[in-house]
C-alpha cells in the first residue's frame, strides 16, 4: 500500500450510487446496476426465509420423533424449497451480477431494455409477494414438485396462490433471459466479438436460452395444474381421466434444465475468478465457451431420469440415462479446464479464490453423484432418499450458492466502491465449507441406508448421522450471516476501493470507474484482446 | 433496417383464411373419419400457425436471426413432444425380453 499517496480526495465523483438519493430513483429505476441491486437485496430476503425453513426442519430432525407433525413438517420442506429454487436460486447471480455486469462487460451503457429489466423485478416482486400470501395464510404440502394429482385434487393448502406465484415470476426470469440475449447480440462494444467475450457472458447467454425456452412450459404447466384443481379439467388426475406421468414429464421438461439456469451462471462467475487469481487465460477458452451451450441444449433432453421409478417406459428411461451421462462431459470440460488454468499459474488465496476452490470440489462431488443417479439400477435403490437430497444440494448449495458469494465477494468492491474485511471473509468462507460438508455428506449416507426423503420421524439408528448434519447446518448459517454482517459494515465504513483492487482484466475493472457511473463508462471502450489476456500478449484465441 | 408497410388486404386475406379454415375444423370435426379426425385437425392448426407466424408476425422478411430463433423454439417443442411420445409409444416394448 503506498502511505504516500499525492492528493487527498476531497470529493467523490458522481457514480450510479450518489447520482441521486430519493426513493423514486430506486424504485423507478432503470438503470441496470441500481436493479441488481433491487434484486440483491429482494433475493437475499428470500434466501434468509428460505433458511430459516431449513433451520426449523433441521431441528426437527434432531431427535427421531422429531417436534413438528407431519403435515407441518410437510409444508416446512414444500416452503423451503418452493422459496430457494424459485425466488433464490433462479434469479440469484442473473439477476444480480448478471444484471449489473453483462453490460458493463461487454462495454455498453446499459441492458437493451432497461425498463423492461426494471418490469422484470416488478413482476418477480408480486410472484414473490404471492407465495409469501401463501405461506401466511398456513402454507402449502405439496413438495416444491406440486406432483399431481395430489396437488390438483386432494391437498388442502394453498396450492392456487403459491402456483400463481411461480407462473408469475416465471415471466420475471423469461424478461431478464430475453434482455440478456438481445443485449449480448447487439450491444457489444467495437472489438468485442464473440472469441472476446468473457466467459462470464458465454455462461449467461447459455443461461438466458433456457430461461426463454424453458420457463414457458412451467408457467403453462401451473395453469393445467390450476384449471385441473378449480374446473376439475382431467389433465393429470386418473380419476377425472387425467394422466399424473404427464405432470411429471411437463415438469421436468423445466424443471431440470431450471438447475443449469442455477449453475451456468455460477460456472460463468468461478471462470472470471479462477482466471484472475491464477493471473493466467482460462485454458482451452472456446472448450468452455462452448461446453455452456452443450450444456443448455442436453439440459432438455435429460428431464426423464427423475420418473425412473414413476411408471414411465423402459426404453425411455434407457434414452433419458444415456443422455444423462452425456450432460457430464461438459461439465466435466469446465472443470478440467479450471483445473489446468491453476497449472503453473501465479495463485493467490483471497476469498473470492477459496469459494472457487470450495465450488470446484463440491460440484464434482454433485455432480459424480449424479452419475450415479443417472444409473438406473442405483436410481431405484436411492429414488426419493437422502442420497438425492444430498447430490442436488452439493450441486445447488456447494455448487452455486459457493460460486454466489465467491462472485459477490469478487464484485463487491466495483459494486460498493469499497473493501470488504479480506480476514473475516476468509474466516466465514471456511466456516462456510465446513459447515456444508458437515451438514450434506452425512445425509449421502442417510440416502445410502435407506432414509426416506420427506418424512419427519425416522428409525433411532439414523439418529447419529441426523445430528451431524444439524450441527452442520448451525456452522453453516453462521457463515452465511457473518458475510452479511461485514458486507453491510463495509458497504459503509469499508476502505475505499482502487478503480481495480485485483489487478483483474475485464472492461468492467480497467475501463469503467469503481463504483460506475450511471453510463459505465466516461468513454465508449474498444476492445483490443482477447479475454483473460494476464500474460500481456496479443495472442488472439479461435474458437472451435 | 427499414420496415415495408404491408397492405391492410394482405391481413384481411388471412384473417379471412383463418376464419375460413376455422369453419373447417368444425365442419370436419362432424364427419366420422375415425384416427384421421386427429390428423386433419391437426394439419388445419399447422397451417393456421404458420399463416401468423409468416404474416401477422412478418417473419417471413424478418432477418435470419429471428428466423434462426423461431426455428429453435420449434425445434424445442419438438424435444418436447419427442422424447414425451417416446415414453407413452414405447411402454411395454421390452417387457418380454427376460434378460433384461
Amino acid at each position: 500500500m503506498n502511505a504516500t499517496l499525492p492528493f487527498a480526495q476531497t470529493e467523490t465523483p458522481i457514480n450510479y450510487l450518489n447520482a441521486d438519493y430519493g426513493w423514486k430513483s430506486w424504485l423507478f429505476a432503470t438503470d441496470h446496476k441500481r436493479i441488481a441491486l433491487l434484486y440483491l437485496f429482494s433475493i437475499t430476503a428470500f434466501f434468509f426465509v428460505g433458511g430459516a425453513f431449513a433451520v426449523a426442519m433441521r431441528i426437527n430432525l434432531l431427535t427421531p420423533e422429531g417436534i413438528f407433525s407431519h403435515d407441518t413438517y410437510n409444508k416446512l420442506f414444500t416452503m423451503h424449497g418452493i422459496i430457494m429454487v424459485f425466488f433464490f436460486l433462479v434469479p440469484s447471480i442473473p439477476a444480480t451480477l448478471g444484471n449489473f455486469l453483462v453490460p458493463m462487460m461487454i462495454g455498453a451503457r446499459d441492458l437493451a431494455f432497461p425498463r423492461i429489466n426494471l418490469l422484470s423485478w416488478y413482476i418477480y416482486i408480486v410472484g414473490g409477494i404471492f407465495t409469501l400470501t401463501a405461506v401466511f395464510q398456513g402454507g402449502v404440502d405439496t413438495g416444491w414438485t406440486f406432483y399431481a394429482p395430489f396437488s390438483s385434487s386432494y391437498s388442502n393448502t394453498h396450492v392456487i396462490l403459491a402456483a400463481l406465484g411461480i407462473f408469475v415470476s416465471g415471466f420475471s426470469s423469461i424478461l431478464t433471459g430475453l434482455n440478456f440475449i438481445v443485449t449480448i447480440h447487439k450491444m457489444r462494444a467495437p472489438g468485442m466479438t464473440w472469441n472476446r467475450l468473457p466467459l462470464f457472458i458465454w455462461g449467461h447467454y447459455a443461461t438466458s436460452l433456457i430461461q426463454v425456452l424453458g420457463t414457458p412450459v412451467i408457467a403453462i404447466t401451473m395453469v393445467l395444474l390450476g384449471l385441473e384443481r378449480v374446473l376439475h379439467a382431467g389433465i393429470f388426475d386418473p380419476t377425472l381421466g387425467g394422466d399424473p406421468i404427464l405432470f411429471q414429464h411437463l415438469f421436468w421438461f423445466y424443471s431440470h434444465p431450471a438447475v443449469y439456469i442455477m449453475i451456468l451462471p455460477g460456472m460463468a462467475v468461478i471462470s472470471e475468478i479462477v482466471a484472475c487469481f491464477s493471473r493466467k487465460a482460462i485454458f482451452g477458452y472456446g472448450f468452455v465457451a462452448y461446453s455452456s451451450i452443450a450444456i443448455a441444449v442436453f439440459s432438455f433432453i435429460v428431464w426423464g431420469h427423475h420418473l425412473f421409478v414413476s411408471g414411465q417406459s423402459m426404453y425411455a428411461s434407457m434414452v433419458f440415462s444415456f443422455f444423462s451421462f452425456l450432460v457430464a462431459i461438459p461439465s466435466a470440460i469446465k472443470v478440467f479446464n479450471w483445473t489446468a488454468t491453476m497449472y503453473k499459474g501465479s495463485i493467490s488465496y483471497e476469498t473470492p479464490m477459496l469459494y472457487a476452490f470450495g465450488f470446484m470440489g463440491l460440484f464434482t462431488i454433485g455432480g459424480l453423484t449424479g452419475l450415479f443417479l443417472a444409473t438406473m439400477a442405483i436410481d431405484v435403490h436411492v429414488t426419493d432418499t437422502y442420497f438425492v437430497i444430498a447430490h442436488f444440494h452439493y450441486v445447488m448449495v456447494g455448487g452455486m450458492v459457493m460460486a454466489y458469494m465467491g462472485g459477490i465477494h469478487f464484485w463487491f468492491p466495483k459494486i460498493s466502491g469499497r473493501l470488504y474485511p479480506e480476514g473475516w471473509a476468509k474466516f466465514a468462507a471456511l466456516l462456510v465449507f465446513a459447515g456444508f460438508n458437515l451438514t450434506f455428506f452425512p445425509q449421502f449416507i442417510l440416502g445410502y441406508q435407506g432414509m426416506p426423503r420427506r418424512y419427519a420421524h425416522y428409525p433411532p439408528e439414523f439418529q447419529v448421522l441426523n445430528v451431524m448434519s444439524t450441527a452442520g447446518a448451525s456452522i453453516l448459517a453462521l457463515g452465511y450471516l457473518i458475510p452479511m454482517i461485514y458486507l453491510a459494515w463495509a458497504w459503509r465504513y469499508g476502505p475505499k476501493s482502487p478503480q481495480n483492487p485485483w489487478n483483474a482484466k475485464g472492461l468492467e475493472w480497467e475501463q469503467s470507474p469503481t463504483p460506475p457511473p450511471t453510463f459505465n463508462f466516461e468513454h465508449q471502450p474498444v476492445v483490443t484482446e482477447p479475454a483473460y489476456n494476464y500474460s500481456g500478449e496479443e495472442q488472439e484465441v479461435k474458437l472451435g | 433496417m427499414s420496415h415495408q408497410v404491408v397492405p391492410v388486404k394482405v391481413y384481411a386475406a388471412i384473417f379471412g383464411a383463418l376464419l375460413a379454415l376455422t369453419a373447417t375444423t368444425v365442419a370436419v370435426s362432424k364427419l366420422e373419419l375415425g384416427e384421421y379426425n386427429f390428423i386433419v385437425a391437426m394439419t388445419i392448426a399447422v397451417i393456421k400457425g404458420t399463416l401468423v407466424v409468416m404474416f401477422f408476425m412478418d417473419v417471413r422478411r424478418a432477418s435470419s436471426m429471428t428466423k434462426l430463433f423461431i426455428g429453435a423454439g420449434f425445434f424445442w417443442l419438438a424435444i418436447l413432444l419427442v422424447f414425451l411420445l417416446s415414453d407413452y409409444l414405447s411402454r411395454g416394448w421390452l417387457l418380454n425380453i427376460h434378460w433384461l
